[in-house]
């Protein structure tokens, strides 16, 4: 039972965004007893309206609105106006995720002293540790069921995960599995067990796999202290006499404004429009936009570096049959500049239905070169590279001011450029993925390009200095009190793991900061 | 291992690959014209592009997209719409100028028209000389949907389509690979970092 809040109930706790961040977030705070509006930009579908059809699922579920690009990654041609593959809905991206969910390595959160200065790069420490972090990856873990955890038995391995893992074996890699996956490999938390259906990106028809959709967000209402408000994209947040947030204005479907009242706002739109509402939100106080004093909101843009690689076997596979990510190997996530690069990358198995691999296997590639891959479609194995990826200050997300959405609000523009790091991870990442598809027989190799970014990073990021970022340890704003950052646009650095399961860990743990900070009434 | 059976099982819509302008039938149609495939395998009504457009387009999809298991009628389904889209005079423009001007470096190279060019290498040829064209990636770009979309012509990738109204694959094959070396590989259990 929601529980509907007046616009002008100015003690509710706001959060811009109902995914992975905002969506935890909400039901943490619900089952505390504090009041929360979630201002959601998409619709409300449920788990029977989801289509097992690529583009129809797209259609559906994809955030559509335009945004542009520039700088020299492959996106900016390929897909001008699609720089990122995320959900504009209810649930947000945790409707698409594959449901990777492993824990950020120790090293990973200290960057900067562990692989020093890199030139072009911006590292930066983590302001907390992963030691700090551990008993939030515990809670996390749980509430989302990840397997390999709590005595939760590993999911069973489909064709694609059987060839790869195959290649790990005869590569001589030691740590290959079918993964840490929020998918439910036995019925837990009044959902089913996984049918290996596939169509994982396209939202799970059985709620095998953790979404806040049908998980976070009905807990949180049943509290009758969660009211999600969908339809209802976020403007501008504004602020008071003394400097502080106390409303939020978003449009609703139809245009009309409404003014949100609120006691503390937490931004958990993804690492493109968490900074596009903070930079909109410009005033006299705040000419640069809202917690932008250092300059940070926006910069710093990650996104893995990312590839992937098909192979065709003699024999068929049929890969597309079960859970999209069926498996991992972790040795090549490890840090070891003698491979030529700093940080390290997951192998993970990936595959896409047949419409999306014309589309996304070698954008813009045409004759009968590329055809005479996907005429042995049912052939081909996959996986895909998830690597950290290094932060650039001009690698960045700006407000497009020539270019407006419906509601008139500039969109963004996201400009990135390859640091030579990340070509050399992804070109050391090609080699051995062609190498461990060849161990098992693969006749011919497609590196594939990055598609358009699922995993959005950084633009506002947490820092101990607050000249080097934009939220302190708890994405708390260095500048602003009572306003938060609830999702992946906190990282400091983007480490080699699928970002999920960090997301929902800094929001449980940021659920416990703002209500010791409302009781003692700090904000 | 379970195959999906990749054979096509309408046979009417067999259909010889090689098809020339030459070959087509056209029929006048109320106001508009109809291109028909000679053994009636399918039919595109036209109400504003030229037949000889028409025809020169599906052979340039299937020249594009080269698939020899799928028949002229996939390629004409998927190209079907610019005739509705050719209603805008710009869009009628770039098609008619966009295949003129296949038709004339056809006519420069081999002293045919373009679908009258015997070799599907020769026709690539031209292909690439306007593959930078606004008339060229608007085909191609909508052919990446127009063609692969059809849920019609997945079985012959071999590719499923919807599975979770059959109860997923989990008792349909989703880890029968048969083919490996020894068959169950080896998963080992990672500590967790």
């Amino acid at each position: 039972m929601s529980a509907p809040f007046d616009l002008k109930d100015d003690h509710v706790v706001v959060i811009i965004g109902s995914g992975a961040g905002g969506g935890t977030l909400g039901n943490e705070l619900a089952q505390k007893g504090i009041d929360v509006v979630i201002l959601e930009a998409g619709s409300r579908y449920e788990i029977p309206d989801f289509i097992n059809d690529e583009w129809a699922a797209f259609q559906q579920l994809a955030w559509k609105d335009k945004r542009t690009t520039s700088g020299t990654w492959r996106i900016a041609t390929d897909f001008p106006n699609l720089p990122s593959w995320i959900v504009k809905a209810v649930g947000g991206t945790s409707v698409h995720w594959a449901g990777a969910s492993l824990r950020i390595q120790d090293h990973e959160f200290k960057t900067q002293q562990t692989y020093g200065n890199i030139a072009g790069a911006t590292l930066l420490d983590w302001p907390i540790s992963r030691a700090e972090l551990d008993p939030y990856y515990d809670k996390a873990e749980f509430k989302m069921g990840v397997t390999g955890t709590n005595g939760i038995p590993r999911l069973p391995g489909n064709n694609n995960f059987q060839v790869l893992a195959a290649g790990a074996k005869n590569m001589g890699y030691q740590t290959y599995h079918t993964g840490n996956m929020a998918i439910n490999s036995q019925p837990r938390d009044g959902r089913g067990s996984c049918q290996q259906i596939g169509f994982c990106f396209e939202g799970c028809k059985s709620g095998a796999k953790w979404s806040t959709l049908y998980t976070e967000i009905p807990a949180g209402e049943a509290t009758g202290h969660l009211e999600v408000r969908p339809d209802s994209q976020v403007i501008r947040i504004e602020t008071d006499a003394s400097g502080k947030v106390n409303a939020v204005v978003y449009a609703d479907k139809t245009g009309a404004m409404h003014k949100q009242l609120a006691r503390i706002v937490a931004v958990a739109g993804n690492s493109l429009e968490s900074p596009r509402i903070l930079l909109n939100s410009e005033s006299a106080k705040y000419p640069d936009g809202l917690a932008n004093s250092s300059g940070q909101v926006g910069r710093n843009y990650m996104r893995h570096t990312t590839g992937s690689v098909y192979a065709m076997f003699e024999n068929p596979v049929h890969m597309y049959r079960g859970t999209t990510m069926a498996g991992v190997i972790r040795d090549e996530a490890r840090n070891d500049p003698k491979r030529g690069f700093v940080g390290g990358y997951e192998f993970e198995t990936i595959s896409l239905g047949l419409p999306f691999m014309a589309a996304f296997m070698n954008p813009g590639a045409w004759g009968r070169d590329f055809t005479s891959a996907l005429d042995n479609y049912d052939h081909l194995a996959g996986l895909w590279i998830v690597g950290e990826d290094m932060p650039r200050a001009d690698n960045r997300v700006t407000l497009n001011k020539n270019v407006t959405d419906q509601f008139g609000m500039p969109v963004v523009n996201v400009h990135f450029d390859d640091h030579d790091n990340d070509n050399a991870m992804r070109n050391d990442a090609y080699t051995k993925a062609i190498a461990l598809y060849e161990s098992v027989g693969s006749v011919r190799a497609f590196p594939t390009p990055p598609y358009p970014s699922t995993h959005n990073l950084g633009t506002n990021r947490m820092s101990d200095n607050p000249r080097d970022g934009v939220v302190n340890k708890y994405g708390q704003t260095h500048d602003i009190k009572n306003l938060f950052v609830s999702d992946g646009s906190q990282f400091t650095t983007g480490a080699a793991e699928n970002p999920t399961l960090t997301i929902v860990a800094l929001a449980i743990r940021q659920a416990d900061y703002i209500e010791s900070q409302m009781k003692t009434n700090t904000i | 291992m379970r195959l999906v059976d990749k054979t096509t099982r309408v046979s009417r819509r067999r259909f010889l690959g090689t098809s020339t302008a030459t070959v087509f039938g056209t029929v006048a149609v109320g106001s508009g014209t109809m291109l028909l495939d000679p053994k009636g395998a399918w039919a595109v009504t036209l109400k504003h592009l030229k037949p000889a457009t028409m025809a020169t387009l599906i052979q340039m999809a299937r020249d594009t997209y080269p698939h020899d298991r799928l028949t002229d009628a996939t390629y004409a389904k998927a190209v079907a719409v610019y005739d509705d889209n050719a209603a805008d005079p710009a869009v009628k423009k770039m098609l008619e100028d966009g295949t003129a001007s296949l038709d004339k470096h056809a006519q420069a190279a081999y002293n045919v028209n373009y679908v009258d060019v015997g070799w599907e290498e020769q026709r690539a040829g031209i292909l690439k000389q306007v593959q930078n064209t606004e008339f060229f990636q608007t085909i191609r770009g909508g052919l990446v949907t127009g063609l692969y979309n059809q849920h019609d012509i997945w079985a012959k990738f071999g590719y499923e389509g919807a599975s979770a109204d059959k109860g997923g694959y989990l008792h349909r094959g989703f880890n029968d690979i048969d083919w490996l070396p020894g068959k169950t590989a080896e998963a080992s259990e990672g500590s967790k970092s």
